[in-house]
């Protein structure tokens, strides 16, 4: 919007702050009980068009806090780089519509999967359509075998409210869990 | 004269890279590279095509248009700035693949970004996958009809579109009433337990923007004004990216 000198008259807001400013509120009473005895752990992956290229840490903070408070703050490792320093995975700037570039793109990726591997996570949280796609293709190309979930299938999950047919991106361990 | 060998013809020319110099704010910083290679260590497109983003400037600044703006990694770039976080001068690498990009003509580009920004262009809702504001208002009204009859808990549950005056106007990427529209479902149950209030708008829905990746700032700029009117015709407040 700068870039065509547009000054709009609303303000543009990222639906992960609400997410948290929400939980803060006691609006969204997530908890993680369900995961107590299960511990199944979640990485995040911090998208580069809402963290390093608009708002910043603080933005990776709060959803931090989001997951923390879905999943169990026990249950969430971090992949290193992190926050406004994370790689990007390989799927923006149009890499993952460009057709004819998708060895170059799963090349990219690499590192991004290694990343995750890492953490020993079997589900990466990818809160952007990008990065969901791209990170749920990296771990079937490379047979990861992690998950790649959106944060409102989990925040669902934790609330308890999350239907049948709403559980496509979930492994088996979580696919009937709270129905 | 070491860099008369570099010079193409006799006329001074300007190169690709003093172009991009006077297109960027305080000509993006290009001149005051160190070489220190940090942009290049943290680049994940780092050797794909041979190139890398220190490489890229170094022939830039030489004047090597040709390999530079042909190369087909002004494509692997995606654009993620994580070099010029790393970069100790801020240099805008990633303005000048954008730029390079602006210099393939349209049927060269990759079709996949050409075809997303030409149905973008071509539908009230800038779908990148073509879908029209009736076939997204469709689904949505359909998917809600389900889950309220499913769940007694949700049977209240209100999904407004192109409602004024509400809080937030709330886009959708193009992915989920197209092919998985039960995906959409989760985020209006969040919605409706916070108490928001906020619409889709028919104009303007996709989240999505594949003309700027494309580098077609006419139609970039198109959507993006489209969008913008949306809100601001719906007198809404904020727009509520999904992500
Ligand atoms: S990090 Fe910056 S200064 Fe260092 S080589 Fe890259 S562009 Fe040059
Ligand atoms: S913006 Fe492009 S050049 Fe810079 S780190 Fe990202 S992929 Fe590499």
């Amino acid at each position: 919007m700068q870039k065509f000198k547009i000054e709009p008259k609303f303000r543009l807001e990222s639906l992960i702050k609400y997410y948290a400013q929400w939980i803060r509120e006691g609006k969204l009473k997530v908890n993680s009980d369900w995961n107590k005895d299960l511990k199944i752990k979640f990485t995040v992956q911090d998208p580069c068009q809402l963290v390093r290229k608009s708002l910043g840490d603080p933005i990776a903070e709060d959803l931090r806090f989001a997951v923390k408070a879905v999943v169990g703050e026990e249950n969430f490792v971090e992949m290193y780089p992190n926050r406004s320093n994370n790689f990007c995975c390989g799927g923006g700037g149009g890499f993952l519509q460009a057709t004819g570039y998708q060895d170059a793109r799963r090349k990219y990726g690499k590192i991004k999967f290694d990343q995750i591997m890492k953490t020993g996570a079997p589900y990466c949280i990818t809160p952007c359509h990008n990065c969901h796609s791209q990170i749920h293709d990296l771990s079937d190309y490379y047979e990861g075998g992690y998950h790649s979930v959106h944060l409102w299938t989990l925040i669902c999950l934790s609330l308890g409210v999350l239907g049948e047919n709403e559980r496509v991106y979930l492994g088996p361990e979580l696919a009937e869990l709270g129905l | 004269m070491a860099d008369a060998a570099i010079k193409l013809g006799t006329e001074p020319k300007t190169t690709f890279f003093d172009k991009v110099k006077g297109l960027l704010p305080e000509e993006g910083h290009l001149n005051l590279c160190l070489t220190c290679g940090a942009c290049s260590s943290g680049c994940p497109a780092t050797g794909l095509e041979d190139m890398d983003p220190r490489k890229f400037l170094r022939m830039a600044a030489l004047g090597l248009d040709e390999e530079v703006t042909k190369s087909p990694w002004v494509w692997m770039c995606t654009q993620c700035r994580r070099c010029v976080y790393a970069c100790p001068m801020s240099i805008d690498i990633p303005q000048m693949v954008f730029q390079a990009r602006k210099t393939w003509p349209k049927d060269k580009k990759p079709q996949g970004i050409m075809g997303s920004c030409e149905q973008a262009l071509r539908t009230e809702g800038n779908s990148a996958m073509g879908a029209s504001s009736e076939d997204f208002k469709f689904v949505v009204e359909d998917v809600l009809e389900e889950v309220r009859e499913a769940d007694p808990r949700f049977k209240d549950m209100q999904v407004p579109i192109n409602k004024k005056g509400a809080e937030f106007v709330l886009n959708q990427n193009s992915r989920e009433p197209v092919t998985e529209p039960d995906e959409m479902v989760p985020l209006w149950k969040i919605l409706h337990l916070a108490g928001a209030d906020w619409t889709y708008s028919t104009a303007g829905w996709a989240a999505e923007n594949y003309c700027m990746f494309g580098a077609e700032e006419e139609g970039w700029e198109q959507i993006v004004r489209h969008k913008v009117k949306a809100v601001e015709d719906l007198e809404a407040k904020a727009w509520l990216n999904t992500e």
